[in-house]
């Protein structure tokens, strides 16, 4: 069903509309060539014998006259076969290294599928990223997806780029492990900063990049995740590696998601952002997991920027309503010159209660996490004291809270970009820390381990 | 059979031309790979359709297919334990025909129609029955019985009764003629997802859902036959709670819908279920549990459809004489599948998108809860319990203000407990249940005479700690009085010691009500004791680190569901504590 159509009726921001179509089908791939060039769109709507295309490349360029559009009759599509490995594509999937074409019989379509309920297997595993703040707190499991939720100029690129070089992706050797990394609207420093560090840490070779950077077309970015993904399930689910999948950033996603949304004279939703945004993320980060049948597994790490670090917007909320949990970053922590500057109390790992624990990390681990939590929720209630009445005034146990926060911001939270710290390392740091408190204080800890491990 | 024409396709809606013929709300299949879909409105010949599948690669000019019925489900033996998508379609049965990912074209599927099942007749030839009367019984899981029961609209005098024994659902196991027409009745039935089923009459709510959860039995019960809305922001614990409920709560059947939220959420259900034990029948849960499964990344169409299809089933099971629970997760997601439909269809919104029949969506929803008379003269309940998702966590938006406008308890989870990892995070100040004075009389008959009157009490200490928090927050702990500051450290013992409740935890994440009972008198008694130890001038500093404060603390871990006398023993070391140390201050 291949075509040619030269009539087009209107452009508008990245939408075409094409009239005197016959045959076209929803959610298609067309190639509209205008000139030399070659641009991509899809089939975003159809009324009677008209078409609205969204062009994925920049409209600018396009004139009314002079084009020829040729239906593929297909949904977009990329080759895939373990040679992606290494490999740079842009927002769109094309190669653009000089490694050429990929060639292969095995094609996805890159909006994937939804997994089948039946068909997942529940992820129990833990990945020791040797960060104390996620290994202890929000603990990794792999075949999570767990966001990063950051401000801008704050640290995320380095976290991920930290989880990335220490993580323990893979139990065997680290041999059957990929990272995919899906970059919109980054910044070619940003860009260049990940394959430095993936450079380093000589995982080069296991990386499969899809760029789309700032300069980049916007709408090219709705697709560029849905590349991602889609190379990562066919190596995790096809190949049965262990893919961690990076996608950063988020919002530049969202935002072109609403710019085509607004294109489309769409009803907005809150912020102008389309109403099936939560769909649309959600199309996204379930493309997580693992699966019956498969040994491989995908976790996701995507990161996002939250406008004016405000979490209720649409976009980490939305997020954190998909994901299983998230790592919030905190300005404050920051500017007190913490690294990696990471707000634990809205943090979550939703998946940690089956990863840790006697005969995963350490019997102790639940209860003391559970502990840090609450204590370090109590210092936050004791410096807002200490703002009204002055530090002085405090109590002595209200003190004690204080040098505990400290004590657990500045010797368990802060460590260097290349310490890497084991479980054990970091499990005994939290009891150091804790310890600064009276055992009275401790009540979420069983008495037994309190006896084995407190301190004071 | 009428046909109509694609004419414009914007994502799960269509339209189509030449669909007069249609009826509004009636079930179609579109293109070439029969897509399910759903009339939604008629205009002369323009029918809408919302299409409970993805509409990739549909065309303009593709056929319409008539199926002469509106969305139903099918109802009979092989729902309980089982997993169905939005449209009762059983995953395993896509697995089977797709494999890992769900693909569309899968068609119409139900229940398993050439599955045998034992069918024992309880009827005789030439028995007047009517609708909703039972004539057979099939043991559908160990802790099911299924009732087979005369389909509404039918009765009439029983003709050609099959005996007792093996039947596939397509056998006739009996006919009913009426005078004026003879029905072949099957084993199953079918019912519009949309329509409420028909009961006897509505009966008044009188006993509790007994949930085993401190917070919500002791301070804010749900009913039998009631409502209730969990509103929460992400991670606050809405999954969480409305999964305890779906292990523990006594009620007969579980319908747990999974309404566009994570696949691993289901997958975790179907993994833990077959292993948990239920504490009445010590049988694996998942033999009362029926999943519906419309996950985040699943068609939005049919999470709309879900919650009805989740609710019908309930009743059925209801009209069988069974208690039944409904969980739906969430409800928020239902809202905004609606808002997405609305908005492709470029309806006029209302508040935030929402469509303005929104509000009527949710009281028609909610409505279908009840303790109800049945057909068949039996006791019965449907009780829903709501997740909410507000956006941004905010409790002010539409579909949580909506809800609360229709349902009776509010167990409103709080982000600042959940920080602090304070579980079950449910806010005690802003919750609220209006069953406290319709299930009184059943708590004293049947827990204690004074358990709801030290509820009251235990509540009134948690009010006066936040006033008294407030004034903290000022000038710190150090200056109150000694009685005050006792209140402080009685809250204390309620919020860690019996609020917080581990849902990981092999014996606290599930109490029974008479453990849950004697843990609040033990409390009270520790605080009328320790009420008089201040008059008397006892330093609230020696009472706070005293052994007896944390092993009420420590209690709920302490001693055992099946107690035996370490309540009594623990009583008493709390009032030889107090004597003694009462001694010391008045001597
Ligand atoms: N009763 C509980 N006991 C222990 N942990 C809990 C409890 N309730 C919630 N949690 C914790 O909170 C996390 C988020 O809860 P969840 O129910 O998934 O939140 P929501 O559905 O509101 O987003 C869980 O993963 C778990 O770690
Ligand atoms: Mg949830």
């Amino acid at each position: 069903m291949i075509k040619e159509y030269l009539e087009l009726q209107k452009i508008e921001g990245p939408l075409i509309v094409l009239s005197g179509v016959e045959n076209a089908s929803y959610d298609e791939i067309v190639e509209i060539k205008c000139g030399e060039q070659i641009k991509h769109g899809k089939v975003v709507q159809i009324y009677e014998d008209k078409a609205v295309v969204q062009v994925f490349e920049n409209t600018a360029g396009l004139s009314v006259k002079d084009i020829s559009v040729k239906f593929t009759g297909k949904p977009l599509e990329i080759s895939l076969s373990k040679e992606i490995m290494g490999r740079v594509f842009n927002g769109i999937g094309e190669p653009i290294d000089d490694g050429g074409d990929i060639y292969s019989k095995i094609k996805r379509d890159v909006n994937g599928r939804p997994i089948n309920p039946v068909a997942r297997k529940y992820p129990r595993d833990y990945i020791q990223t040797g960060i104390s703040a996620i290994d202890f707190l929000t603990t990794l499991i792999r075949g999570q997806k767990l966001p990063v939720f950051s401000g801008n100029g704050l640290p995320h690129n380095n976290l991920a780029a930290q989880i990335v070089k220490q993580a323990k992706i893979s139990s065997s050797q680290n041999s059957d492990f990929a990272i995919v990394f899906a970059a919109m609207g980054v910044k070619h420093d940003d860009a260049h900063y990940f394959l430095r560090i993936f450079e380093e840490s000589g995982v080069l070779d296991r990386v499969v990049m899809f760029l789309n950077l700032a300069d980049d077309p916007v709408v090219e970015r709705i697709i560029t995740p849905r590349c991602a993904l889609t190379a990562a399930e066919y190596l995790a689910f096809e190949e049965n590696m262990h893919i961690l999948v990076v996608m950063t950033d988020m919002t530049s996603y969202c935002e072109a998601l609403r710019e085509i949304s607004s294109a489309r004279e769409e009803v907005p939703g809150r912020k102008g952002y389309p109403g099936y945004l939560y769909s649309d993320l959600a199309s996204l980060y379930e493309r997580a997991g693992m699966m019956e049948g498969a040994s491989g597994s995908i976790t996701q790490i995507p990161i996002l920027t939250m406008p004016n670090d405000d979490i209720t917007h649409p976009i980490p909320d939305l997020t954190g309503y998909i994901t299983e949990g998230q790592i919030v970053l905190n300005r404050d922590i920051y500017q007190r010159n913490i690294y990696p500057p990471i707000n634990i109390l809205p943090s979550l790992s939703r998946l940690m209660k089956d990863g840790i624990g006697e005969g995963y990390t350490r019997e102790d681990h639940p209860d003391i996490a559970n502990q840090m939590f609450s204590c370090y929720s109590k210092v936050q209630e004791v410096i807002a004291l200490a703002q009204v009445i002055g530090e002085d005034e405090l109590s002595d146990i209200d003190k004690k809270y204080l040098e505990f926060g400290r004590e657990f911001e500045y010797r368990f939270l802060n460590q260097g970009f290349d310490e890497n710290r084991d479980i054990e390392e970091t499990l005994n740091l939290a009891w150091e820390v804790l310890s600064i408190l009276p055992q009275g204080e401790l009540d979420r800890i069983a008495p037994e381990m309190l006896k084995k491990y407190y301190r004071g | 059979m009428a046909e109509g024409v694609v004419k414009y396709i914007n994502g799960p809606v269509i339209r189509a031309d030449k669909m007069d013929k249609f009826k509004m709300r009636e079930m179609v299949t579109v293109g070439p790979k029969r897509l399910i879909g759903e009339v939604i409105s008629l205009d002369g010949q323009i029918g809408t359709i919302q299409i409970y599948e993805e509409t990739t690669g549909l065309k303009v000019g593709d056929k319409v297919e008539s199926t002469g019925m509106p969305l139903s489900v099918k109802l009979g033996p092989g729902i309980v334990g089982n997993i169905f998508d939005g449209i009762q379609r059983p995953l395993n049965y896509i697995f089977n025909k797709s494999g890992g990912y769900i693909s569309e074209g899968i068609g119409l599927a139900s229940i398993d129609l050439n599955k045998e099942w034992e069918v024992e007749i309880i009827i005789k030839n030439g028995d007047e029955v009517e609708s909703g009367m039972f004539f057979g019984k099939v043991k559908e899981t160990p802790l099911v019985n299924h009732y087979l029961m005369v389909p509404n609209g039918i009765r009439g005098k029983v003709i050609d009764l099959k005996p007792r024994g093996m039947y596939n659902m397509e056998e006739t196991l009996l006919k009913i003629d009426d005078g004026k027409e003879i029905h072949e009745i099957k084993m199953y039935q079918e019912w519009p997802v949309r329509s409420p089923r028909p009961v006897n009459k509505r009966m008044p709510i009188e006993k509790p859902l007994v949930t085993g959860q401190r917070v919500v039995d002791t301070f804010f019960p749900i009913a039998k036959g009631g409502t209730a809305a969990i509103p929460g922001g992400f991670g606050t614990g809405k999954t969480m709670t409305q999964h305890q409920l779906a292990k523990w709560s006594d009620a007969d059947i579980i319908v747990y819908i999974g309404c566009g939220e994570r696949g691993n959420e289901m997958t975790e259900v179907l993994e833990d279920f077959p292993k948990l034990v239920d504490p009445k029948s010590n049988l694996p849960l998942m033999n009362r549990t029926i999943l519906i499964a419309n996950t985040s990344n699943m068609p939005v169409a049919a999470r709309e459809a879900s919650i009805y299809t989740g609710i019908t089933i309930a009743e059925y099971f209801r009209d069988m004489g069974y208690h039944v629970a409904v969980m739906a997760d969430s409800t928020s997601r239902w809202a905004e599948a609606l808002r997405e439909i609305s908005g492709r269809l470029e309806e006029m919104p209302a508040e935030e998108g929402y469509p303005a029949y929104l509000p009527s969506r949710l009281a028609e929803f909610y409505e279908r809860a009840g303790y109800v008379d049945t057909l068949s003269k039996k006791e019965g309940s449907v009780t829903i319990i709501g997740a909410v998702s507000p956006a941004g966590g905010d409790f002010s938006e539409p579909v949580t203000q909506n809800t609360k406008r229709f349902v009776s308890a509010f167990l409103g989870l709080d982000k600042k407990l959940a920080y602090a990892r304070h579980y079950p995070a449910i806010n005690w100040l802003s919750s609220y249940s209006g069953y406290l004075a319709t299930l009184d009389g059943w708590y004293r008959e049947n827990v204690d005479e004074d358990m709801m009157k030290l509820r009251g009490e235990m509540l009134k200490i948690l009010q006066e700690e936040s006033k008294l928090l407030e004034i903290v927050k000022l000038v710190g702990e150090d200056v109150l009085p000694d009685e005050q500051r006792l209140i402080l450290e009685i809250a204390k013992v309620i919020k860690i010691g019996y609020l917080q409740q581990n849902a990981y935890h092999k014996e606290d994440t599930y109490v029974p009500l008479d453990k849950q009972n004697r843990m609040l008198k033990v409390i009270n008694e520790l605080y009328i004791n320790s009420r008089e130890a201040v008059k008397l001038g006892v330093p609230i500093s020696k009472l706070r680190g005293s052994e007896v404060f944390k092993d009420v603390i420590k209690m709920k871990y302490s001693i055992p569901n099946e107690y035996k006398d370490e309540f009594k023993d623990l009583e008493e070391k709390i009032n030889d504590y107090f004597i003694s140390l009462k001694k010391a201050y008045e001597g």
